[in-house]
Formats: C-alpha cells, sequence, structure tokens
C-alpha cells in the first residue's frame, strides 16, 4: 500500500452531553477499499459516519475532539462544510426518497452545488440511477414521485443520490436493514463495481454482509474500536480478540 | 379434541366479554354525542341568525351604505372596511409570522433566547384582546403618531394574530420529517436549499390553513378596532371599493353590530340579525377557501 490513507481518523472522542460514546478512536480508511464497520447496536457506528461528514454538527449537545483528515485536510476545520458534505455520500438505514420527482431526487445534490445546465443534470441522473441498479425501472417515470417507490427501490434511489454529486467516500449505514436479501444482492453486486472509483465505509450489523463484501473490518464495541484487520482475518481462528471471534460467530451481539 | 374442557368454553360469552361489549358501544355513543355537539350549536346560530336576518337581507343591504339615521339601508361601508381591516393586518402579520415561524423552527438552536422568544410567543396568544387594544391605542395611536386610523387599527389586529400564525406555522413545518431534512442535508446542501425545496413546499398547505383561520378573528374582533381606529358611522360613496384613505378611521361590521344592537334607537331588529348574517357569512366563507385550499393541496402532498 503505497499510497497515503484516503481517511485518517486520530484519537478522535464524541460525546453528547456528559455520555462519551466513542472514546478515543484512531483507524485508517485506504484509498478504494470497502472498509465493513460491524459492531452491535451503541457501539458508536452512526455516531462516527456523522463525525465524518459533520452532520454531527446538528447535534447540538455533540461535543468532539481529536481529528478526522480527508485526503490530509482536517475535515473539522474545513472552510466550506457543504463541499466536504458532497465529497462524502452518505446513505441511512431507511430509505428516504425526498417528495420530489424521481428525476429531482438525484437531481437535487447537483444543483445544490449550482449545477444548471439541463444536459449535464440529464447525464448525472441516468448515470446514477444506471449504477445504483435503478434505471431500467424507472426510466420511463422519470416524473413520477420518489415517495412512491417500494422500499427497495427508494433504497437505491437514495444510493443514487448520494452518487449524485460525486462522492470520493461513499459511506452506507446499515442500508439493508429495510429491504428484501434480493434488492440487498442487487445493490451488493454495485458496490463491487464502484470500489473501483471510490472508497467505500460499509457499517453493517450483518456480520456476513462485512464478509462479503469487505476488503478490511473493523469491530467496533462500546466506542472503541476492538480490531482492525483484513476480513479475511477478522473472520477466521487468526482474529487477535477472543470477543471478535465471539462476535462474528455470533457468540453475542 | 380429546379433551372435552378446552374448546367449547375458549369462545363462550362470559360476563368478561359482556362487560366489555357494553363498555365498547357506550363509549362510542359518548364520543358519537360529543362531536354531534359540536355541530349541533352552528347550526342552531346560524339558521337561527338567517330567520330572523331574512326580512332585511338583499343585495342591496350589502352594497348601500346606511341612512336615516343608521335605520334604513345597509352596511357597505362596513363591509369594506373590514376587508381593509384584514387585509391589511395579514399582509403585515403573514410575512413578519411565517419567517419568524421558519427561524424558530429550522434555524434557530435550544438555547435560553430561543426558549425565550418561544416563551414569549406563546404567552402573546394568550393576552386578551381588550389588551391589545390598549397596547395599540398606546404604541401605534400615540407613540407612533399614527392616529385613530385604519393603519393603527390594522397594526393592532396584526400584532394580535401574529402569535397565532407563528405557532401554526411551525407545527406545520414540523409536521415535515427530519428524515428528509437530514437526506439534505447529506447531499450538502445548505439549511436554506432544504428549506425551500423540500420544507416549505410540504408545509405551506398547513401554513396558509393558520393565516387563513386568522381572518375570522382578525374580522370578529371588536375591542381592538374600537379603541384605534373604527368609528359609528363614516359618510361613503354607495358601493365604492376604496372609500377610506389609511389615515382615516372607518366603520366595521363587528363594530356596527355592536353600534346598531346598543347605540341606535329604533332598529329594525332584523338588520342587526343581518350585519350579523353578513359578517358570519364572510368569515365562513373565508374558512370554506381555507378547507378548498387544504383539500387541494393535501391532493398533491408527496408522501
Amino acid at each position: 500500500m503505497g499510497q497515503p490513507p484516503k481517511i485518517e481518523v486520530e484519537n478522535l472522542r464524541l460525546a453528547y452531553g456528559a455520555q462519551e460514546v466513542v472514546h478515543s478512536i484512531s483507524f485508517d480508511v485506504r484509498p478504494n477499499e470497502i472498509l465493513g464497520v460491524i459492531g452491535p447496536a451503541q457501539s458508536g457506528k452512526t455516531s462516527l459516519l456523522r463525525c465524518l461528514n459533520r452532520t454531527i454538527d446538528f447535534s447540538p449537545n455533540a461535543i468532539v475532539s481529536g481529528s478526522i483528515r480527508l485526503d490530509g485536510r482536517d475535515v473539522r476545520a474545513t472552510k466550506d462544510v457543504f463541499d466536504l458534505r458532497r465529497r462524502i455520500g452518505m446513505v441511512a438505514p431507511l430509505p428516504v426518497g425526498l417528495p420530489l420527482s424521481i428525476y429531482d431526487n438525484v437531481a437535487f445534490a447537483p444543483r445544490c452545488a449550482g449545477l444548471r445546465r439541463r444536459g449535464d443534470i440529464d447525464a448525472i441522473v441516468e448515470r446514477c440511477l444506471t449504477q445504483a441498479a435503478l434505471w431500467d425501472e424507472v426510466k420511463d417515470r422519470l416524473d413520477s414521485l420518489g415517495t412512491a417507490l417500494s422500499g427497495g427501490q427508494q433504497q437505491r434511489l437514495t444510493i443514487a443520490r448520494a452518487l449524485s454529486h460525486q462522492p470520493e467516500v461513499l459511506c452506507l449505514d446499515e442500508f439493508s436493514i429495510a429491504i428484501d436479501p434480493v434488492t440487498t444482492m442487487r445493490i451488493e453486486d454495485v458496490l463491487k463495481d464502484l470500489r473501483s472509483e471510490m472508497t467505500i465505509i460499509l457499517v453493517t450489523n450483518l456480520t456476513q454482509q462485512a464478509r462479503r463484501l469487505a476488503d478490511r473490518t473493523m469491530f467496533l464495541l462500546d466506542g472503541n474500536i476492538v480490531e482492525i484487520d483484513d476480513t479475511p482475518i477478522i473472520f477466521s481462528s487468526g482474529a487477535a480478540s477472543q470477543k471478535t471471534r465471539d462476535y462474528v460467530n455470533g457468540v453475542f451481539g | 379434541m380429546a379433551d372435552p374442557n378446552a374448546s367449547p368454553a375458549r369462545f363462550a360469552r362470559t360476563a368478561h366479554v359482556a362487560r366489555k361489549e357494553w363498555a365498547e358501544k357506550t363509549a362510542r355513543a359518548a364520543f358519537f354525542l360529543m362531536a354531534i355537539a359540536m355541530v349541533v350549536p352552528l347550526v342552531v346560530i346560524v339558521s337561527y341568525l338567517v330567520w330572523r336576518a331574512w326580512p332585511s337581507l338583499s343585495w342591496d343591504f350589502l352594497t348601500d351604505v346606511p341612512r336615516r339615521g343608521m335605520t334604513a339601508g345597509g352596511i357597505w361601508p362596513a363591509f369594506v372596511g373590514t376587508l381593509y381591516l384584514v387585509g391589511i393586518s395579514l399582509a403585515v402579520s403573514a410575512p413578519i409570522g411565517v419567517l419568524a415561524a421558519v427561524y424558530l423552527n429550522e434555524y434557530a438552536k435550544d438555547n435560553w433566547f430561543n426558549r425565550l422568544v418561544s416563551l414569549a410567543v406563546i404567552n402573546l396568544a394568550g393576552v386578551p384582546s381588550i389588551v391589545h387594544a390598549l397596547f395599540g391605542l398606546g404604541a401605534f395611536v400615540y407613540a407612533a403618531h399614527l392616529g385613530l386610523s385604519i393603519m393603527s387599527a390594522a397594526l393592532t389586529l396584526a400584532i394580535m394574530t401574529l402569535p397565532v400564525i407563528i405557532a401554526s406555522t411551525r407545527e406545520a413545518l414540523a409536521s415535515v420529517p427530519v428524515a428528509f431534512r437530514e437526506a439534505c442535508w447529506n447531499v450538502g446542501a445548505t439549511r436554506w436549499q432544504t428549506i425551500r425545496a423540500v420544507v416549505l413546499p410540504n408545509s405551506i398547505s398547513g401554513i396558509l390553513t393558520g393565516v387563513i383561520l386568522q381572518v375570522s378573528r382578525a374580522a370578529g374582533e371588536t375591542a381592538p378596532i374600537m379603541f384605534t381606529g373604527a368609528v359609528f358611522y363614516k359618510a361613503v360613496a354607495r358601493g365604492d371599493l376604496f372609500p377610506y384613505r389609511l389615515d382615516e378611521q372607518c366603520m366595521a361590521l363587528s363594530m356596527h353590530l355592536y353600534t346598531l344592537a346598543t347605540q341606535v334607537p329604533n332598529v329594525k331588529e332584523s338588520m342587526q340579525y343581518a350585519t350579523a348574517v353578513v359578517l358570519l357569512g364572510s368569515v365562513l366563507l373565508v374558512n370554506a377557501a381555507a378547507i378548498a385550499l387544504r383539500i387541494w393541496m393535501r391532493g398533491r402532498k408527496k408522501w
């Protein structure tokens, strides 16, 4: 790995009021890898993502310390937080079709970024919907409402929206909890293809999903990193921590 | 089936089941009666008013000016005066109220200052209209040197309707799911882009309904305008749509009703009732428009 890391997290701490939920964690994300993040509920996975794209700013009582660097630049010191959020795509656990047309759902971010030319936006909409494996199903009804799609389609629409601002990092937060297994497998195939274009952080509480997709896997527990290593090692008896072995084997969690 | 004790007893009508059914029926009847009790007074009031007003009700009554010491003729000056007062007061309070509510609901952080503002809004909504009247008299008529005028009266009504508009707008904004806002922020939208693209289009029907419902309040209040700009009588041309200047006093329906009922001798009773019917009718018409608007916009609601 000669390349510098895409994201470097150093001594990151996060507290909501007096309650610390992430305790001084440090790790790197390499360019064009899929980093799986596993761990039971309340282990700080979602909070970690919110620090990354600074949507943590919307939680008034959140206290963050330490540093998160994207391409060597501290995200907490960035001047243009909106540009930062466009460099990081975020897919939430529950699909959110905005109450706009399918077209406008995908065109929303480019327009917010200042893109106006209809031709450019058309191209982005088609590319992103195709990448999210949704184009064939909706290409004839781009004017219908995004909220009228089925759950699985809405989640792919959400992914298309996250891709529409051409992010360098794509974060998925338990994207499959509200969709069926077939759609999940389709999206997983999409993610494998996207790896060549971007870095992916895949937060999941399905350990097998991390095992299928991730190059490396990080195990978070109660706001601490128990272990981060190549996925095959995490899912083998070679995992360094007994807790990791127990968790991936379903002993607890 | 082998066990004779198990099955038959299971669905038998025990005392417990009978009690539950009785409670269910009673509750249903009680709630239904209360719902009916809401409608009955309205129907009774409206039909009684129309019945008593019938001899005086005509198109002429609406468009003519009062004649012979208000014992004959119509109510045109009062009708137009009310239109002026309501129109101007809402033109002032609606933009301020809606924008303030957007700030409070979308931008304001949860700190002591904004909590104080919210508290002030709630308390302002509870201030009696006669107190608003005195405030308007002091603030607009004297301090701001607007004198007894339409402007003073309309601004007083605006102050009175403002807190309710803020409260109803905040409610409408809060009904838009937070997940939509988060989805917008996640793709790098600013708060304003989020508000314009997603929050406002999906709360506009609630906002407008809240504003329009204040029409009835502004049109019906007597005390605030009596102190600040309404008069007993003002000579106006029949059917004139723009009879008043904003620095003049005007007649108003609510005030006119009070005048006819208590201040003028020998008025036909039917004229008082007819004035009430016009006031109530205008308000109901506006409310009906609000409901129609709400239904139309809900049909276009997008989730």
